[in-house]
């Protein structure tokens, strides 16, 4: 192995999970019980970890209230996806990169993949599945389908829920503008411009979105 | 011809389904009782592994198995114990998990399951390989020198009348032209759900261009007989490309399936997208070409230098553009071959037509400056009216109306031709145009229909759609063909136990697999017919398609419209719940006398500030003769997308390699640029919308390559008109015009 390769290596282990799960064992020295601690004494501490690692929250999505013990190193992203089958939010790059996942976190646009989980505590989440009214289309859903503004649908969900965060935030002026605060969310098909015609013409129309 | 007449707006029939979150993509399919795998990449470039410590992870929360070369199921369809020394595949991908060689950075060496995600993930960071490192070869400056090419049949000089004659023309130009790595970066992170089930038959819900080839080269892996392995892709999200071929994760996820006796799902992170599911090769290209004094060509010499990995042979048609696209005599072509430590390039959107038309559009330019010919007009002196290099007519081409609607609608010829004449404001003005062109082609296809009593008609075939619209197409096909309205018809695809449907790639879908929709109506029609001449309705024992109209109620007669058959009617005399049929539709053997092709021309006008240099687009217009356009909606849409890939390609995007420890440093969103919103302007597209008349019964060709293949040397192009700057390495950055 090489010096470079070494260093690679110790990197790794250096991780956030890393870091959290020392972390949680010490809090555990402090507070759990003897047996567990004496488990993670005896080299079970990877086991152990695992006891501690659920937090229980609520939380509504979709006007749904939900009552969950998840990890804390779960994105909001994963948790809705993985554990809730709502797989309506896109994984594109789990950066923040991307925009595929976007969400509505009481009522601001926020990126699923960036957000962990435990800290939506009595939050309010809106994801695609929750736009539509039943069969009732929300109108920026009807406009993208009205303005062809998708290919292959992947990112569409996150460009909805970011197109109407973004005419409630009063960015939808013009079509310069929504170029602007629409930036954020990549559509590599190339849907751009009729992205942009479907926005505007359902600022345009006006009404409560 | 008379009935397709597809003047209707029609939007997307998967509209509803993606606007709503529920379609479903390959990693998105609720499997029960399912695993996650991740997938550890290998931290050196070359060499082999010594030893990997899995200890830890095996022994963290939740982990079920970890998989590596020690203890991995053996792949029926592997070669184990072959000698990894003995020289490049053609074709055969990465044997995943076979042996301890190291041929690229992120190379698969082992799969952790786990019962979580999160758990998953975190296990995976705890594997620990030692390797013996071998010195890598990354760096795209050793080729030719300690790089050496690969030998073969396929790499000798390909010389058409003269060699290298442009040497000795009035007028000459020899230029030098780099494309770099480029990466498909579908939206769809690349995922895999597999899942023995008894009998050892295997589920497979896959990320694919093509369900059917997934379904063979399954099977083929794990020897078994094809209607064993059942692939999915009801959505695919994206692929350009990326997707053509099973790669070694999906292999990976099988194996691991087995090993856990539970479905197991695996998903890529964006950084081992760049390693692992192919990219857009780094090419070296140069360009002899050489005019008389009125601009007629007297020769020109094409030469590549293209990258590949250490285990497999890629090669595509970069230089092949420039034996079809222009009537010149004296064509020469050299292709040469560069195995470095990276994985196996694969087709990326446009494939080598767009490495190559990027070369040949710009010398092109490069070459009217010199001539003092108008850069349309020489294209125009060039024109092929017959194929150049096989000597046969084309099926159809309308590339002289393309040239003519694009320069239109940009305005070509009020433009001040002279380099750096233009100015608004800090801001230099500059037009540029290009061509593009792919070969037209069509492919063996079944598909089957069913109609009902009530009018409804579903159509089945085994294609999968990463985008382009091929649902929305094919249901209107099919409505078109039987009068039915769009929301009576069900297409339904995406799922390999259908009759074989074609892989979407290749610009061929549409030619294709709309002539098996056709056909497969053309036979429901004649079987109605049939019942029709028996069951004595019209009183016409020799009653002919051409006599009736099938609309959304029935079949009228059309010499008596009054005289009307509903299809329950026709259903109940014959005692029949529903018609079936279904149809083989093979390339006609009149092709075999003709040549093929779609065109596309792209013109742009640029902005390029004289301070910063940073380029912005004022105008861009995108025109092609793809043939019949089936589907008007989607149809724009597909050449705007390949306009924004192009965007990309011309302008931003570049993989690059540290070579130090031969890895990728922009293997991200955040560093590998791709459009977004703000930088596409309004893209105006025009088609010239004639069928051709040769190629197959719908007149359609194709239009997935065409859209990208020549804007990256349009924009080159208008840059220079600009600045007189002439950028011939993308993309073009602003500090290659400062």
């Amino acid at each position: 192995m090489s010096h470079n390769e070494k260093l690679l290596n110790d990197d790794c282990h250096n991780s956030r999970r890393g870091f959290l799960k020392k972390s949680v064992a010490a809090t555990a020295i402090a507070l759990a019980p003897n047996v567990i601690v004496k488990a993670a004494e005896d080299g079970l501490d990877e086991k152990a970890a695992g006891y501690f690692e659920k937090t229980n929250i609520k939380l509504t999505i979709n006007d749904i209230d939900y009552s969950l013990s998840i990890e804390p190193r779960t994105t909001l992203l994963d948790l809705l996806r993985e554990q809730l089958h709502l797989t309506g939010s896109k994984k594109g790059c789990d950066y923040g990169q991307c925009g595929a996942c976007t969400v509505h976190v009481d009522g601001k646009r926020v990126l699923s993949c960036l957000s962990l989980a435990v800290m939506q505590e009595g939050k309010h989440i809106t994801t695609i599945e929750g736009l539509a009214k039943g069969d009732d289309l929300h109108p920026m859903q009807q406009a993208f389908i009205d303005h062809d503004g998708f290919q292959c649908g992947y990112c569409t969900p996150g460009q909805i829920m970011s197109a109407v965060a973004c005419v409630r935030e009063g960015h939808a002026n013009s079509p310069e503008e929504v170029r602007q605060y629409m930036s954020g969310n990549i559509c590599r098909c190339g849907a751009y411009n009729n992205i942009v015609d479907a926005i505007i013409e359902v600022k345009r129309k006006g009404g409560t979105i | 011809m008379e009935k397709f007449f597809f003047e209707d707006d029609n939007n997307r029939v998967t509209g509803k389904a993606v606007v709503t979150g529920k379609a479903k993509y390959a990693a998105e399919h609720e499997v029960e009782g399912v695993v996650y795998g991740v997938l550890v990449g290998s931290t050196i470039a070359k060499g082999s592994i010594i030893a990997i410590d899995t200890k830890a992870a095996t022994k963290a929360p939740g982990v079920m198995k970890v998989i590596t070369h020690e203890n991995s199921y053996k792949v029926p369809g592997y070669d184990y114990g072959g000698n990894p020394a003995k020289g490049l595949t053609g074709g055969k991908g990465l044997q995943v998990f076979n042996g301890n060689t190291i041929y690229f950075a992120g190379q698969p060496i082992a799969l952790v399951i786990a019962d979580s995600y999160e758990r998953a993930v975190y296990a995976a960071s705890l594997i620990k390989a030692q390797y013996n490192q071998d010195v890598h070869a990354t760096d795209f400056a050793e080729m030719g020198k300690s790089v050496i090419a690969v030998e073969g049949q396929r790499y000798k000089d390909n010389i058409r009348g003269e060699a290298d004659a442009y040497k000795n023309a009035a007028v000459k130009l020899e230029a030098e032209y780099i494309v770099p790595n480029e990466v498909h970066n579908p939206m769809e992170l690349h995922a895999v759900i597999a899942k023995w089930g008894a009998d050892d038959k295997l589920t497979v819900w896959e990320k694919t261009q093509g369900v059917k080839s997934a379904q063979r080269s399954i099977a083929a892996a794990f020897k078994l007989k094809e209607d064993d392995v059942q692939v999915f892709a009801p959505f695919v999200g994206g692929g350009f490309g990326s997707a053509l071929r099973t790669w070694p994760h999906s292999i990976a996820a099988v194996i691991g399936a087995k090993m856990v006796k539970k479905p197991l799902k695996l998903v890529l992170t964006r950084e081992q997208m760049f390693q692992l599911v192919g990219y857009r090769p780094y090419t070296k290209q140069r360009i002899g070409i050489g005019a008389d004094k009125d601009g007629k060509f007297i020769g020109i010499t094409h030469e590549a230098d293209g990258v590949t990995s250490m285990y497999e042979e890629f090669t595509e048609g970069t230089v092949n553009v420039s034996k079809i696209l222009y009537q010149c005599q004296n064509v020469t072509t050299r292709y040469k071959l560069y195995p470095l430590n990276l994985s196996t390039p694969t087709w990326m959107r446009g494939p080598g037509e767009a490495t190559g038309c990027f070369a040949l559009e710009c010398a092109i330019d490069e070459l009217s400056y010199l001539l003092n010919i108008d850069p349309l007009e020489l294209r125009l002196k060039n024109y092929a009216e017959t194929d150049p290099e096989r000597n046969r007519p084309y099926s159809s081409k309308f590339l002289k109306e393309a040239y003519q609607l694009g320069a239109d609608k940009i305005g070509w010829k009020d433009r001040d031709p002279r380099p750096a004449s233009m100015k608004q404001g800090e801001w230099q003005v500059g037009y540029g145009m290009s061509t593009g062109l792919f070969n037209a082609g069509r492919g063996n296809a079944k598909a089957s229909a069913k109609l009902y009593a009530d009018g409804t008609l579903i159509v089945q075939t085994a294609v999968s759609d990463s985008g382009p619209g091929t649902q929305t197409s094919m249901t209107m096909i099919a409505a078109d063909m039987m009068g039915l309205p769009v929301n009576k018809v069900t297409f339904e695809y995406g799922d390999s136990s259908l009759p074989p449907g074609p892989t979407q790639g290749g610009s061929t879908t549409t030619s294709t697999l709309g002539s098996a929709v056709y056909g497969v109506c053309f036979a429901l029609q004649n079987k109605i017919i049939d019942i029709l001449k028996t069951d004595g309705t019209f009183n016409k024992t020799d009653l002919k398609v051409e006599d009736v109209s099938f609309t959304d109620g029935g079949v009228l007669l059309k010499s008596d419209p009054a005289k009307k058959r509903t299809y329950s009617d026709i259903l109940s005399k014959a005692k029949l719940n529903q018609l079936e049929v279904s149809d083989d539709s093979k390339a006609s053997e009149q092709m075999r006398n003709y040549s093929a092709y779609s065109y596309s021309v792209h013109f742009v006008k640029v902005l390029v500030h004289s301070k910063t240099g940073v380029i912005k687009f004022d105008k861009i217009v995108a025109t092609a003769d793809a043939g019949k356009i089936i589907s008007p909606k989607t149809a724009r849409s597909q050449m705007i997308g390949g306009v924004v890939g192009g965007i990309g390609m011309a302008l931003m995007e570049e993989a690059v390699i540290d070579n130090r420890f031969g890895k990728y440093i922009n293997n991200n969103f955040a560093d590998y640029h791709v459009p977004v919103q703000a930088d596409v302007p309004e893209i105006e597209v025009a088609f010239v919308n004639k069928p051709d008349p040769i190629l197959n019964p719908i007149g359609a060709k194709g239009m997935g390559e065409i859209a990208l293949i020549g804007f990256a040397a349009a924009v080159s192009n208008a840059v220079y008109h600009a600045t007189g700057k002439r950028v011939r390495d993308l993309p073009i950055t602003l500090d290659k015009i400062m």
